[in-house]
This record gives C-alpha cells, sequence and structure tokens, in this order.
C-alpha cells in the first residue's frame, strides 16, 4: 500500500516502502503521545532560548517546502494553461476549462471505474488477509515454527516492485509455472497478460501475495494485548475456542483493525499505482488502467501537463476526502480517530 | 516502551497457549494440524516464485520455453550469468544504484533525526506546528505532474539529486525517531547542559550515541527502499549510463511485454529475455535475500517503536 503517494508516484513518500502497517503506527504514535501543554512563552524568548533547536530543523523544513508544498502549490496549473519552458505556474488563467475536459472525457471514466473496482478489490480481499495469518499464527505453540513463518512471510515485502512485477511475469507467462498446472488439469494455456478479464485476480494475488505477512506485524503486537483474564472468563462461561477467538480475540484487536482500514481507505484512490505501471500492457488497459497511471500517460508521455495535474488534484482532493470522513466515521461510530 | 523488542512480544504469545491449555477438544486437534498444514502451504506459496526465479537462471532457454522449469533448473548451466555479468552497463547500473542508496540514506538520516529531535522537545515553541507540516503531507501531496515540472525547472534531471533530494524524509520514519528521543530520560540531558553542553553538543555527544539502535533501524528502512526505487530515476533520467539497476530490470521486462504483447507470443527476444531476466533479477534481489535473516528483526522493532505508547 503507498498510502504516503496519495495522487501518484512521482513524490511517492518514502514511507509507502514501508506499507500500511507501518503507517498505521506511526498514527498511532500521534494519537498515544500526550501534548502537555507548556507554559506560554513569546516567540522572542522562545527564540532567545532554543535558537539552536530551531536551526536544526531548517534544512527540514526547506525540504518540506520545496519538495511538498511547492508541488502542492504547484497544482495551480489544473486551472492555467502550461507551456512547457514557461512558468512553472502557468500562463494563462482558463479557470475549470481542463476539468471540464477530463469530466467529459469517456477514457476518464472508464480509468474512474477501474481504480474503483481494483481499490474495492483491494479493502475487500487483500486487507482482511493479514488478520487471518495472525490469528493463525496466534494458535501455534511451536515458537521456533511461528518465527519461522513470520520471517518467511515478511520476506515479499522487502523486494524491489521491479523484481515482483517481474515474479508475477514470469508465473504468469505461457511457459510459466500457473500455466504448466492448467495443462496439468487438461486446460489451455492461458496468455494471462493479454485478457483483461484475467488482470484484477493477477494483480490482487500478488497483492496478498506481497503485503500479507508484513501486514501481520501490528495485529499479532495487538494480539499480544488481549487481557489473558478475559479468555478465562470466556472459558469459565463455556466458550469454546472458536467462541473465545470470536468474542474476545477479535473485539481485542478492532482498534487495530479500524486504524489500519481507516488508512487503507485513504489510499483508495491512489491504488498500486507503480505496480500497475510495471504490469500493464495496451491489451489490458481496459480493466488495468488506473487514474494514476492515465495521468502518467497523459501528462508524463504526451505532455498535456494542465490535462494531467486537473486529474491529478481531482484524485488527490477525492483521496483527502475519503480518509477525513473514514476517520469521522470511525470516531463516531468506535471511537477509534487517527488524530 | 512496551514492546520495543519483538522477540519478547512473541515469547509472550508463544507463552500464553499452555495456561490456557486445558485439554483440547477434539475439534481443536484438528484444527491445529490443519492450521500447521495451512502455514508450511503459506511458506511454500511464498518463497515459491523465489525458487522458481533462482530455477530459472540457472536452466536453458530451451527448457524454459517448453515449460520445463519449476523447482530445478533443467539443462544447468551457468552461461546466462556470465552473460548478464559481461555487460558494462549492468555493472553501471549497479555501482550507481550503491552510489544512489548511501548518498540518498546519508541525506535522509541527517534531515530525519535534525528534525525528529527537535520536535521531541515537548516545549519548544510551535512544536505543534512543525509537526503538522510533516504529518500533513502524509494524506496530501503535490502530485505526479506538480512534481515533474518542479523537478526540471530545478534542472534536476538527469542528475544524482532527483533520485536523492525529493524523497529524503519519511514521516513514518520521522514518527519513530521522534517517539524514540521522546522517550530517552530527560535527566540525561539536564545534567549535560548544567555541565555546559549547548544543544547541538547534547544533540551530538549525548543524544545520538544513546540512539545507535533506532539510528540503525532508520538506516535500513531508507537504505532498502532506495535500494529498491525505481520510478523516481525512470521519470528523471533518461541516460543509459545513470540507471540504477531497478531501472535497467524494468526496461529488460517492458522489453519482453511488449513483444509478446504485440501478439507474437513465440517471439524469440521474448524467450532469451526470460533467461536473462531471472539472472537479472536473481543479481539485483541478492544482496537483500542474504541481509534479510539477520536484518528482519531490526524492521520489525522498528514498526513496533511506532507503535509504543509513548
Amino acid at each position: 500500500m503507498s498510502a504516503l503517494s496519495s495522487s501518484g508516484g512521482a513524490s511517492g513518500s518514502t514511507g509507502s516502502a514501508l506499507g500500511g502497517a507501518s503507517e498505521a503506527a506511526a498514527v498511532a504514535l500521534e494519537e498515544q503521545t500526550p501534548v502537555r501543554r507548556p507554559p506560554r512563552r513569546t516567540w522572542r524568548s522562545a527564540l532567545k532560548r532554543d535558537w539552536r533547536l530551531y536551526s536544526l530543523v531548517l534544512l527540514p523544513l526547506l525540504f518540506f517546502a520545496v519538495f511538498r508544498y511547492l508541488p502542492m502549490l504547484g497544482n495551480v496549473i489544473a486551472f492555467r494553461r502550461f507551456r512547457p519552458g514557461g512558468s512553472i505556474f502557468g500562463d494563462e488563467w482558463v479557470g475549470l476549462r481542463y476539468f471540464e475536459l477530463f469530466v467529459n472525457d469517456p477514457l476518464f471514466w472508464n480509468v474512474f471505474k477501474n481504480t474503483l473496482v481494483l481499490g474495492a478489490l483491494t479493502l475487500v480481499v487483500v486487507f482482511p488477509m493479514p488478520i487471518v495469518l495472525a490469528l493463525l499464527l496466534n494458535e501455534l505453540r511451536s515458537k521456533r515454527f511461528k518465527r519461522f513463518v513470520q520471517t518467511v512471510s515478511y520476506l515479499p515485502h522487502f523486494i524491489s516492485i521491479v523484481i515482483v512485477a517481474g515474479l508475477v511475469l514470469q508465473l504468469t507467462s505461457a511457459q510459466g509455472t500457473i500455466n504448466q498446472l492448467v495443462q496439468l488439469f487438461g486446460g489451455d494455456s492461458i496468455p494471462f497478460m493479454q485478457q483483461a478479464e484475467w488482470f484484477r485476480t493477477v494483480y490482487i494475488t500478488s497483492e496478498v501475495w506481497q503485503t500479507v505477512g508484513w501486514g501481520t506485524i501490528l495485529y499479532l503486537a495487538a494480539l499480544t494485548q488481549v487481557d489473558e483474564n478475559l479468555y478465562e472468563a470466556a472459558r469459565i462461561d463455556g466458550a469454546n475456542r472458536w467462541k473465545q477467538t470470536w468474542h474476545v480475540t477479535l473485539p481485542g484487536i478492532r482498534p487495530t483493525m479500524i486504524t489500519l482500514l481507516v488508512l487503507n481507505i485513504g489510499t483508495f484512490m491512489a491504488v498500486g499505482f507503480e505496480k500497475i505501471l510495471l504490469l500493464y500492457n495496451p491489451l489490458v488497459y481496459p480493466t488495468a488502467d488506473v487514474i494514476s497511471t492515465y495521468l502518467y500517460r497523459v501528462g508524463i508521455l504526451s505532455s498535456n501537463f494542465s490535462y494531467a495535474a486537473a486529474i491529478g488534484l481531482f484524485e488527490a482532493v477525492i483521496g483527502l476526502t475519503l480518509i477525513l470522513s473514514a476517520n469521522a466515521i470511525s470516531r463516531r461510530a468506535v471511537g477509534t480517530s487517527l488524530w | 516502551m512496551t514492546v520495543a523488542d519483538p522477540d519478547r512480544a512473541t515469547r509472550r504469545v508463544a507463552a500464553t497457549p499452555p495456561t490456557r491449555r486445558v485439554k483440547d477438544s477434539r475439534g481443536y486437534q484438528v484444527f491445529r494440524v490443519v492450521n500447521v498444514t495451512v502455514l508450511l502451504l503459506v511458506v511454500g506459496l511464498v518463497l515459491y516464485p523465489f525458487v522458481n526465479i533462482v530455477a530459472q537462471s540457472f536452466s536453458s532457454e530451451g527448457a524454459i520455453t517448453s515449460g520445463q522449469v519449476n523447482l530445478v533448473p533443467r539443462g544447468f548451466n551457468v552461461e546466462t550469468y556470465r552473460l548478464v555479468m559481461s555487460d558494462s552497463l549492468f555493472w553501471v547500473n549497479y555501482r550507481n544504484t550503491v552510489v544512489y542508496t548511501v548518498v540518498a540514506t546519508a541525506i535522509a538520516m541527517v534531515l530525519t533525526t535534525t528534525f525528529a529531535y527537535a520536535i521531541s522537545k515537548k516545549d519548544l515553541k510551535g512544536r505543534s506546528v512543525l509537526i503538522g507540516v510533516a504529518v500533513f503531507t502524509m494524506f496530501f501531496n503535490g502530485g505526479l505532474i506538480p512534481n515533474y515540472v518542479l523537478i526540471n525547472e530545478l534542472g534536476m534531471t538527469n542528475t544524482l539529486w532527483a533520485i536523492v533530494l525529493p524523497n529524503a524524509i519519511s514521516v513514518f520514519n520521522l514518527l519513530v525517531m521522534k517517539a524514540f528521543f521522546e522517550n530517552l530520560p530527560a535527566e540525561l540531558e539536564e545534567a549535560a547542559s548544567i555541565d555546559g553542553l549547548t544543544t547541538y553538543g547534547i544533540f551530538f555527544r549525548i543524544v545520538l550515541p544513546l540512539s545507535k539502535a533506532v539510528i540503525a533501524t532508520m538506516v535500513l528502512f531508507y537504505a532498502v527502499f532506495f535500494w529498491n526505487s525505481w520510478f523516481q530515476a525512470f521519470l528523471y533520467l533518461d541516460r543509459a549510463e545513470l540507471y540504477p539497476v531497478t531501472v535497467y530490470l524494468r526496461n529488460m521486462i517492458a522489453g519482453a511485454t511488449t513483444s509478446t504483447s504485440m501478439g507474437a507470443s513465440a517471439d524469440d527476444a521474448a524467450q532469451v529475455a526470460a533467461n536473462i531476466q531471472a539472472v537479472t533479477m536473481v543479481l539485483t534481489v541478492l544482496p537483500i535475500i542474504c541481509l534479510y535473516p539477520f536484518l528482519q528483526k531490526y524492521f520489525v522493532s522498528g514498526v513496533m517503536l511506532g507503535s509504543v505508547k509513548g
């Protein structure tokens, strides 16, 4: 999950490599750090006392200003005609012209639909998998075997997405293992990466492969925090193992689940940009092309900067809206909030 | 810090079931057997693609094209390795990856530690604004096109800077370090300041030496990220001698998919590439696989640090 690159890859933040679990952790940390109100101090005395601390902040702030906030302002080219070689903020105000253009572009609505479908499949299929795996791991009695399964299942998380794409293409190729299995059971070899109807299956499967292990880390940590007395009480009430899991374990890790779900919803629109870019080809565009890949082709390859920036801004605003609403709903409904 | 040590967390889990074990029901006994089987299957499925690619890398082209290579190499040879390793561009790109990773990680560590240290001081005026500036970028960013325009405008295309600067701070890593610094005993720094050390002195001579563990973890996080990254280079570099090895590999893979996607499924070029691709993938992923068993626990502890109650 590349949560941090919520609108495409160019500035895909470093953290995106770390996966959803990590971001949840980061945010959980924000939430859990109590802010003790310091005594009010004027800027003059604060600067006098802490100028060395402030000096440490200058370079990082410059980084955020130039590489994070300046591009946000750069989105103004979505409203202005941009001429390569001209001002980076565009030359001439054209209002919502580019937004009208893409809203009336049937290609856009197809990639919009694909984004929603892949995003929804990710939430429904990929998101629950680490929970299941963590629960299974938690039932193991052999500490060594458990550690072995964990170590192996984390591995795909550390592999470059280029390698992952290469592995996927090899396995699904005409002479690859999957087609050998298909033929073994009497089927005809399937050109997976040339048929649009297979792309979603291939994509989601590879997502599960890549993320399921690493995703268990925070759940396993949460599982250790479930109160042992609750299991005791459940047993006295005659609950069997399955009922204990259902009534004690799952409620116990619910805050973690909700936090990760909210973060996942926030990345809904940015679904798998780099991976899709590596995997797709014109034959599978009908299902594989998503907003971020479409705007990459329109913007970078065809140099329609303003048009693509308008699409990107639209995507980023939806992404921000999604995470804000998901967070608000979760705060109201279950009292878990990111901040 | 409650769960900074993942091993301890694991031990706790491992320790709990026996206390819960009164007598396993028949159904639970069956479940345990099924569970172990399922998890073994998971291990197999996770590892299979790697085994497959290693097998292919030692196989002959003919064996791969006729679909004989799965777990074991067929038509064993190391010719493909010799072929790939004799490509000077491969080594140039490999060296680029090393250079980009080292420089980017160094810059990232300087920016991340200094900022994290400042915002870990709870009585720093403007602290919450500084945190807000960083955290907001997790949820909203400028997007592909404005970034692209900016990097071009800064004249960074075809330079190292386009690779190492735009992702120099990961907000996640920043927050992990901040949490770590917040948990350092304040008394140490107070004592040092009474002894006449300035903020700089405290930072370099007290705080950093005490933070070796978290610094090591962060270095690993950044190094793996930069080692694996490709898109930044793909976007901003267009001279082959500047590519990192991931882009070298990407171009190889893209060449193969293009030829099959043109409908020429028996295209010779694509099949040869399958062989060479396998070797390139193995060589690219090798450092990570070799270091992984030793480093894995640091990564996990990094994530744990982030979820610690401060």
